[in-house]
């Protein structure tokens, strides 16, 4: 095989995996940049660093590149890849061509949505939500010309390309497995996986309906979102009979299900890291399961509640509460469940592990958190505040990053047959972990305060300043954050070359994925397909001969 | 047992870690909850219904900073008591608990969070969600409010009680900003202001919310009031003031470039003297 065909247009899982991943740490330096720009710009008592135009396409941008080009192409399509046939004990994906294809339309899909910083009157600027008609009409903000047609470009191609990751990972986790492999064997982690490719391909098509909807506003004079009498500058539209609410609509109901597409994974993973350092099962694998499928069907039917004050019936309202709110029943299972596999443990200190200790913090925290949005009446509050920025940072920001950490510190060895450094890793955690909470929690505090997000110049309004004075610690921090994270960028690339060689199995793992070479070969397995005997949980078995038994080992 | 030469996995006696993230765990759980407390966040209350709502922020944080507290005190102390090479507390085998067990485990916190969540929602929550979007009060003021890059345009009725004809014809951001129908009747004695408003104390108000161009969201901090504008509908928004006071309207949905700056102020005056201001407005044509 030729370079090309191995390294750049590869079918090969693992490199497209490696791909995704190294393409989402570079979009991540574009995300991180635009972090530490808007709190400049926040902190910056008098005097402007960013015009109030360069600001909204900050944050619009901000938004859009790490929930689609960080955390999804990481966490959901890098880590996928990489994991999903290792741990079925599969070849390859089910369709590696289609694999490639993703990867390959997704790049342009970030180099689109680059460009628009380029673009005449500057990037989107309506906000990730992309709501109409700021969006739909040209007039209404300078981004909302060219700067939206390519966000929405890039949006439809990062789409396409996720629904057929998506349809890979399901087709690849019903019909790629191991003999022996059931699916009340697979590792928690594949089932948060599986979960979150199908809500993926549940909810996605509606906010590729709304893009177009949109595009079709935008430039062929239709009016989906548009009411009639709307006007700028004293001059009336000729739009009739749309509404903004129905584009409101159709995003959240993908909206919603993604915060579980992207949280899900980074659960899974911290089960899964959690117990190969505790060396027990983790507490209550079926009922984990069940919640889990449980929160997927919870996250389909509750879009609404980021609608609660848009006005709609009290009566929906109220329904779109009771039924959001339970989802912290099923979630709570999960919280306790996870917890509660440290019980007798023995448990190992590694990096991994304190990334999986950090974000079982963290779901603590942001979990708790979506009670106040949940609950109808306390959102009438706290709708557009800073206490959802700190909230959503903490579950799709914080749960997110921790657990891909946890993940890429612990499959580091399968993926390179090295080891990350130690020593790099903790400062990564311990600047990290305490870090992004103290922002996010600050976040809440102010938006306690009532301190309102998306708003160049909060101290325009007099009752927010005592809201302003936790405006330079969080800013202090989110830079100190913000460094820490070139730390890991340099233990990445720099132990992927001159990383201590790890051997096959170096955390003493039982999960399938760990019985391959590492970094496994092309077609992973060498000549047999491995034959799977149990689940991937089998630590200090009483009576078993060895401290822990690979899935692969036959039952006595 | 393996012990591979694995740099991490090797030091399982690993040092000081597990007391430094014990003490870490539960620090941060008690400064994060202490933050929450230290001050009243919230800006001083100013409305009826805002006490149901405030009342329901109050009961989270109790709720929820309780589980929170508990469950970083009981991850720190895991971490710190089951750390491996801890004598007694690592056994050599793990006996896995039964289904029963794991089900109970699972049962508890699922009684417990809809118990809290529900009981946020349903019993605290739907009185006040009535008194936020249920019928309007018989004695209600009326006014309305209308949304426009960047600023507040308020109507009253005037004299006749009767809000009169508007329309986006008519819309003339120098000296039409609400777009009245100059041959209306009703619309004569209609009263409109830039960016102010004036209500009196303890009377029931209706805000009746419009928006000519995109979306705003009327939001009145104090009042504990939100409530977004939708171009295309009419929304409502209603409150009574518990206390007289200059009070600033913000504008809490992103509506283009100044939406930062979209400000306005509402007066809350006893009766008389909202009565004494209104007598003095004229009517828009008069
Ligand atoms: C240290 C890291 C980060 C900092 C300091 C930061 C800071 C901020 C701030 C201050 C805002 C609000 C700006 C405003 O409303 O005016 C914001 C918005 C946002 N951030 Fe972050 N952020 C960080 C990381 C992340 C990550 C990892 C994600 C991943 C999902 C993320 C997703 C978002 C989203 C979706 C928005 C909303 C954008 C919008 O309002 O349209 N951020 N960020
Ligand atoms: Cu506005």
């Amino acid at each position: 095989m030729g370079f090309v065909r191995k390294y750049i247009f590869s079918t090969d899982h693992k490199v497209i995996g490696i791909q995704y991943i190294v393409t989402a740490i570079i979009m991540a330096f574009a995300g991180g940049g635009l972090a530490g720009l808007i709190r400049l710009q926040l902190s910056n008592p008098d005097g402007a660093i960013v015009s109030p135009e360069t600001y909204l396409s900050l944050v619009t941008m901000h938004g859009t590149i790490m929930v689609f080009f960080v955390v999804s192409l990481g966490l959901v399509s890098g880590l996928g890849n990489f994991l999903i046939p290792l741990h079925v004990g599969a070849r390859d994906m089910a369709y590696p061509l289609l694999n490639m294809l993703s990867y390959w339309t997704v790049v342009p899909a970030c180099i689109l949505m680059l460009l628009s910083f380029l673009a005449e009157g500057g990037a989107a600027a309506a906000g990730w939500t992309m709501y109409p008609p700021l969006s739909a009409v040209a007039d209404s903000v300078p981004g909302s010309g060219m700067g939206t047609t390519l966000w929405l470009l890039s949006m439809a191609l990062f789409i396409v390309s996720f629904t057929m990751g998506s349809l890979n990972f399901v087709a690849t986790i019903l019909n790629m497995r191991a003999p022996g492999l059931s699916m009340m064997r697979l590792p928690i982690v594949l089932w948060t996986y599986f979960i979150s490719s199908i809500l993926g391909l549940l909810s996605f098509p509606a906010l590729t309906a709304a893009a177009i909807m949109l595009l079709f506003d935008r430039h062929l004079g239709t009016s989906f979102f548009l009411p009639a009498g709307m006007v700028f500058a004293d001059h009336v539209l000729p739009n009739q009979g749309g509404t903004p609410l129905l584009f409101q609509h159709l995003f959240w109901f993908l909206g919603h299900p993604e915060v579980y597409v992207l949280v899900l994974p980074a659960i899974g993973v911290a089960f899964d890291v959690v117990a190969t350092f505790t060396r027990r099962p983790p507490l209550g694998y079926r009922t984990t399961v069940y919640s889990l499928l449980l929160i997927a069907f919870l996250s389909m039917i509750v879009w609404a509640h980021h609608m609660f004050v848009t006005g709609m019936d009290p009566r929906v309202g109220k329904y779109f509460s009771v039924a959001t709110v339970l989802i912290t029943a099923p979630f709570g299972v999960l919280g306790v469940n996870l917890l509660l596999s440290l019980w007798k443990a023995r448990m190992r200190f590694t990096v991994p592990m304190m990334f999986a200790l950090g974000l079982i913090s963290a779901i603590g925290a942001g979990g708790l958190g979506g009670l106040y949005l949940g609950t109808q009446t306390s959102d009438v509050y706290f709708h557009e505040t800073y206490f959802v920025v700190g909230h959503f940072h903490l579950m799709i920001g914080t749960v997110t990053l921790l657990g891909t950490f946890a993940a890429l510190y612990y499959w580091f060895p399968k993926m390179f047959g090295r080891h990350m450094s130690t020593a790099l890793g903790k400062i990564h955690f311990w600047v990290t972990y305490p870090g992004m909470v103290a922002i996010f929690i600050m976040m809440h505090y102010q938006g306690l305060g009532g301190m309102l997000r998306r708003s160049y110049d909060p101290s325009v309004y007099d009752y927010n300043t005592p809201n302003l004075v936790l405006r330079l610690p969080i800013t202090v921090i989110a830079f100190v954050v913000l460094a820490a994270q070139l730390v890991f960028v340099w233990n990445f690339f720099k132990s992927s070359i001159w990383g201590e060689k790890a051997p096959a199995n170096p955390w003493d793992s039982a999960s399938i994925e760990w019985q391959a070479a590492s970094p496994p070969p092309h077609g992973n397995w060498g000549e047999a397909i491995p034959a799977v005997h149990r689940w991937p949980y089998d630590y200090r078995l009483p009576g078993a001969s060895e401290e822990y038994l690979p899935q692969t080992t036959e039952r006595a | 047992m393996s012990e591979t030469g694995a740099p991490q996995a090797g030091k399982h006696r690993a040092g000081k870690t597990p007391l430094l993230l014990a003490i870490a765990f539960v620090a941060l759980a008690i400064l994060v909850a202490f933050g929450f407390v230290v001050r009243r966040w919230q800006p001083l209350l100013a409305s009826d219904h805002g006490a149901g709502v405030d009342e329901i922020i109050s009961y989270l944080l109790l709720t929820t900073g309780v589980v929170f507290l508990v469950g970083h005190f009981v991850l720190g102390w895991c971490v710190w008591r089951f750390r491996e090479g801890n004598g007694e507390a690592n056994q050599t085998t793990f006996e896995r608990p039964s289904k029963r067990v794991e089900w109970a485990w699972a049962a508890m916190p699922l009684i417990l969070f809809v118990g809290v969540s529900e009981f946020g929602v349903v019993i605290l929550g739907a009185p006040v969600w009535e008194k936020i979007y249920g019928d309007a009060p018989k004695d209600a003021l009326h006014i309305e409010v209308v949304g426009k890059q960047f600023e507040w345009i308020v109507r009253y009725p005037g004299k006749d009680s009767k809000f009169g004809k508007v329309a986006p014809e008519y819309v003339n951001d120098a000296d039409n900003p609400i777009g009245l129908d100059e041959d209306d009747a009703d619309a004569q004695d209609d009263i409109v202001l830039r960016g102010e408003m004036h209500v009196p104390q303890g009377r029931p108000v209706v805000v009746s919310l419009r928006s000519h161009d995109v979306l705003h969201s009327f939001a009145i901090t104090h009042f504990r009031v939100k409530q977004d504008l939708i171009p295309g509908f009419t929304s409502r928004a209603q409150f009574r003031t518990i206390r007289s006071g200059k009070f600033e309207i913000a504008c809490a949905e992103l509506c283009g470039l100044g939406h930062y700056k979209m400000r306005g102020f509402i007066h809350v005056e006893p009766e008389a003297q909202f009565k004494t201001w209104l007598d003095q407005q004229v009517g828009y044509f008069q």
